[in-house]
């Protein structure tokens, strides 16, 4: 309805991004947009929302989750068993039926999004060569705007491309790629190191300066050369980074590197808990917190941002595009394992995980994830995630929530874990509350800038009409599991947990220019090494249910 | 009456370049189809399944649409298949895997509506497959990893030379890669199966064992890689070939670089089962403390493959799907088809581009002749003669787009050569849901 006027009235309203923190205003809606107040007086809203005494909020970004594509599909297929005794998802007369577990089907996930209040989620992970496969999925993942992360940091063409020092063949290959896959973003999951895994037993890269067989290149030029590129290319997200040494005593150090590696060029640093360790290699006696260290150089750095990737306790599913993380969790952990190997160069591990409150490793890395948040000064640089499901789902966001603005909670749960986490952590000594405007910046505003996402995490005029409503509790994890009210380009799609309707949602993808004249290289390449034809590679709009181009920067 | 028209005869030459052919897992997507006069009159490079496929399709010249065996109108068969569908207290849903995954989804989506059962012709061939992956995990990579990296190829109970005969030369053995830039010369080929197939002459070495001996077999070489000792005479006896051919084997699996082992129904439906494909699956792991080395099934069908994505991100359960509580639950042999009808417990289906008339149990067959049931097919089929309604439907990729998931998981979009005056299953199960969500009161999408 275009020429419906919604207002609603007399909210507490955060938007950070607008300066508003806390101030009792309007908002009014139309065409799925937030427009501002009518001049005219006899103007009258179709609806008015009663929204006084509630808390409003842009809707949730969620920009760095794996809710789709092969990874997703096959946790789903290998844990049958978490489902059957998990919550159930019935039909209903507006909803499909689903299953839970930590990785719930396409409908599911868009519903319990819905229901937290969140309207738009980045997967962060989607392999070039099941591009395709990542939006056919999203187009059965309602209620939410969505995007993905292509990765490339194993790629060959890449790594060709850095090893010959042509510049230009890279700008146009990541300009080509992200047009062709409709992607948002370049990832770099363990640059180097997945091609390594591929070619030996056990293989990896084990530091910024190691050299990837064949290619002679290293993490460092990767991380390096696809940053500087993605800047030329004015990329709104220049380029998502997992770093390499995921999950290893002492890998703090490889994360420091990363962050010098980006050279002042702006660069995301993605579920950096797992990477802020510090010990000895292999030795868990000696495992710590780095975080004071590493959050120093973050609060120095403007080019860097980060999400924390929390920990929760509990079980879960390990699911990376890191192929050697994967097979060494799996080793660690015992349980059935899945390795896939993709051309176009992308690697995939997964394997059921549990997390113990009483496991110093696991209590460390829970205690390590709430320090980042409290430790980054400016908390638009720092982005909440679980890197859904790898650290806990995304349904533990209250919780985090509730952790970050009660310390007295927060020092509760730390009493339960392992007693040695307070000596080798700050947690202990960390006495920062967020305030609610804080978290409406690590949840939707920060996020949405650091997506480059004009429209998003604010309520100004011309903002999409992406809103979530909260009543005020003091149990702040009550506060956000049961929004009040949703909703999605204006439209009210869910009340107190009951889902009123379940639109599609938008796909959000960029579309660089680049150089015909060097496609050609790129076709040459495909064509020799890949196993499906270059004309059927692309993937064309008809993928997506309504699609936004979100221009450079 | 549907009217099935035939477009007017031009004459003219068309070329469709980088088709893609749905006749099996491989799904080459690199054919030039020659398209005169609403037929394929030259298939370039398709294999002789796929130029049989292709040059021997003709537009069917029946009814778009028959109730009980007479010609009625599409819209009276999409009013009628709604009705069959809702009007039963434990309707089943089946076949998919020769339908892209639009018209999956659909079908997915009416199974939701009415609390139906989904079950795909997985959980007739690969379904094994899936269950033994939710027991150990599987370690794989798609074909074109196979081309760059692999230098030890083996087939077990898979004869691809007359199952997907482009296999050798598109993927697997000839190609030249990254890696193996002399093609087959830089591989080693090893197939293992019960009796000596048209495939065996592309083997380096061939392995023929006991029938339904593949479990001690894999069992076997799970030891030898593991470094346990094993009792000669007892191998010999178990697995019909000699401990000496086992530790060679065992010995080239741990050297290679990058090894493939494809695997096919001759593991899945014989003796053992999942069993069977569990043991491949840990093999195929245990062997990666050694070197890497993955598994890959040798699916079937077109787009088998997308049917199990599908149902899976929209269930979370990939085959064998029950929703009679309203929510999905999964159990193979209480919620597979040929099971379900074989106890006499479905009252009401639909098949979609399969033929379990010509392929399931008598039992199972004799069921589903008692009850109303919808069929989609292309041609006519023994299923579509016993439908209360059966749909004449386009053929995908011939005549219709969509997507198809190759037998590595990899999506690859579809190419028609030209229209059908029949419409496409999608078309079909989308007038269907439009009128069982209309009966059932579902305002959502």
């Amino acid at each position: 309805m275009a020429d419906s006027l919604l207002k609603i009235a007399g909210g507490t309203i955060y938007d950070p991004a607008n300066g508003v923190s806390g101030q009792v205003a309007d908002l009014w809606v139309s065409g799925g947009r937030i427009v501002a107040p009518p001049t005219d007086p006899e103007v009258r809203p179709s609806r008015v929302i009663d929204a006084s005494g509630l808390v409003v909020m842009p809707g949730g970004i969620d920009m760095h989750c794996h809710i789709a594509g092969p990874k997703v599909n096959i946790a789903r297929k290998m844990r049958p068993e978490e489902k059957r005794r998990d919550e159930v998802i019935p039909r209903t007369t507006v909803t499909h039926s689903g299953t839970m577990g930590s990785v719930p089907s396409t409908f599911a996930t868009g519903y319990k999004y819905a229901g937290l209040g969140y309207t738009t989620a980045f997967d962060a992970a989607i392999p070039p060569l099941a591009a395709r496969h990542a939006h056919e999925e999203f187009d059965d993942t309602p209620c939410l705007d969505k995007g993905f992360y292509l990765l490339m940091g194993n790629n060959h063409y890449v790594m060709r491309s850095i090893q010959e020092n042509e510049p230009q063949k890279l700008d146009t290959f990541i300009a080509w790629l992200l047009s062709s896959a409709k992607g948002f973003a370049p990832k770099l999951v363990n640059p180097g190191g997945v091609e390594v895994w591929k070619t030996r037993q056990g293989g990896n890269v084990h530091g910024l300066d190691d050299l990837v067989d064949y290619f002679e290149v290293t993490p460092r030029q990767i991380i390096a050369q696809v940053a500087q590129s993605a800047g030329r290319l004015n990329l709104p997200h220049p380029v998502h980074i997992h770093c390499n040494n995921l999950g290893m005593p002492g890998n703090w150090t490889t994360t420091l590197e990363t962050m010098k590696a980006l050279e002042g060029h702006r660069g995301h640093l993605t579920h950096i808990q797992f990477h802020s360790y510090g010990g000895g290699e292999g030795d868990e006696n000696t495992f710590n917190s780095k975080v004071t260290e590493l959050a120093e150089y973050v609060n120095t750095h403007e080019n860097i941002t980060i999400d924390v990737g929390q920990v929760l306790f509990g079980e879960t599913t390990s699911m990376t595009g890191d192929g050697p993380l994967g097979y060494f969790l799996s080793n660690v952990y015992g349980g059935k394992w899945f390795s896939g190997d993709t051309e176009m160069e992308s690697g995939c591990g997964i394997t059921p995980i549990k997390y113990k409150n009483k496991s110093l490793v696991h209590g460390l890395q829970w205690a390590i994830g709430l320090e980042w948040y409290l430790q980054v000064e400016d908390p638009w640089r720092v982005v909440m995630s679980t890197d859904h499901p790898n650290g806990g789902s995304f349904l533990a966001y209250p919780q985090i929530v509730r952790f970050l603005m009660d310390r007295t909670y927060r020092q509760d749960v730390l009493k339960t874990c392992h007693p040695r986490i307070r000596d080798r952590s700050s947690l202990a000594d960390l006495d920062r509350e967020y305030t609610l405007e804080e978290i409406a910046i690590i949840t939707r505003a920060g996020p949405a800038r650091i997506l480059g996402l004009k429209n998003k995490g604010h309520l100004g005029v011309g903002a999409d009409a992406d809103i979530t409503i909260y009543t005020p509790h003091e149990n702040k994890e009550t506060m956000f599991e049961l929004p009040r009210m949703v909703f999605k380009s204006g439209n009210l799609i869910v009340e107190q947990g009951e889902m009123r309707e379940a639109p599609m949602g938008r796909t959000l993808h960029v579309q660089p220019n680049y150089d015909n004249e060097l496609e050609k290289d790129i076709q040459e390449w495909f064509e020799s090494y890949y196993s499906i034809r270059y004309r059927n590679y692309p993937v064309s709009e008809s993928y997506m249910h309504e699609p936004e181009v979100v221009p450079s920067n | 009456m549907a009217s099935a028209t035939t477009p007017p005869e031009t004459g003219e030459l068309k070329i469709v370049k980088d088709a893609t052919c749905t006749f099996c897992g491989c799904v080459c997507d690199d054919i030039d189809l020659s398209v005169q006069d609403n037929q394929i009159v030259k298939a370039q490079r398709a294999c002789v399944l796929g130029k049989a496929w292709f040059l021997n399709h003709d537009i069917e010249d029946r009814p778009s649409c028959l109730i009980e065996g007479q010609p009625a109108t599409l819209e009276e068969g999409y009013d009628r298949a709604a009705q069959i569908l809702t009007g039963g207290r434990y309707p089943i849903i089946y076949g998919l895997s020769d339908s892209p995954c639009e018209a999956q989804r659909v079908a997915v989506g009416i199974a939701d509506w009415i609390d139906g059962t989904i079950d795909t012709t997985t959980s007739v061939c690969h379904g094994p497959s899936g269950m033994a992956v939710q027991g150990v995990g599987e370690v794989t990579c798609t074909l074109g990893e196979v081309m760059n990296r692999g230098d030890l190829i083996m087939f077990w109970g898979s004869n691809p030379a007359e199952s997907h005969p482009r296999h050798f030369t598109r993927y697997s053995l000839m190609p030249k890669g990254m890696f193996t830039p002399n093609g087959r010369k830089d591989r080693t080929c090893v197939i293992v199966d019960v009796r000596k197939t048209k495939s065996a002459k592309a083997a380096d070495h061939f392995i023929q064992i006991k029938p339904r001996r593949d479990f001690e077999a894999l069992w076997t070489l799970r030891a030898l890689v593991n470094g346990v000792e094993l009792e000669a005479d007892e191998v010999g006896r178990q697995t019909g070939v000699e401990l000496a051919v086992w530790q060679d084997l065992a010995e080239r699996m741990k050297s290679c670089r990058f090894g493939v082992v494809f695997f096919g129904m001759g593991l899945t439906m014989t003796r053992g089962k999942h069993c069977n494909t569990e043991a491949l699956l840990a093999l195929t792991r245990d062997l990666n403390a050694h070197t890497r080395f993955v598994a890959k099934p040798n699916r079937g069908h077109g787009n088998v493959t997308g049917a199990d994505n599908v149902v899976a991100w929209r269930t979370g359960y990939s085959f064998g799907v029950n929703h009679a509580r309203g929510y999905p639950r999964f159990n193979p042999g209480e919620y597979t088809t040929s099971d379900v009808l074989a106890r006499g417990e479905a009252d009401s289906a639909m098949m979609i581009a399969c033929d379990p008339m010509a392929n399931f149990s008598e039992p199972a067959r004799a069921h589903l002749r008692k009850i109303p049931y919808v069929a989609l097919d292309a041609k006519e089929t023994p299923t579509t003669r016993s439908a209360a309604v059966a749909f004449t439907v386009a053929t995908y990729g011939i005549n219709t787009g969509g997507t198809v998931y190759r037998l590595d998981d990899v999506p690859i979009p579809l190419r028609p050569a030209f229209p059908s005056p029949h419409p496409s299953d999608q078309e079909v199960l989308t007038q269907i849901e439009r009128r069982v969500r209309a009966i059932k009161g579902i305002r959502g999408q």
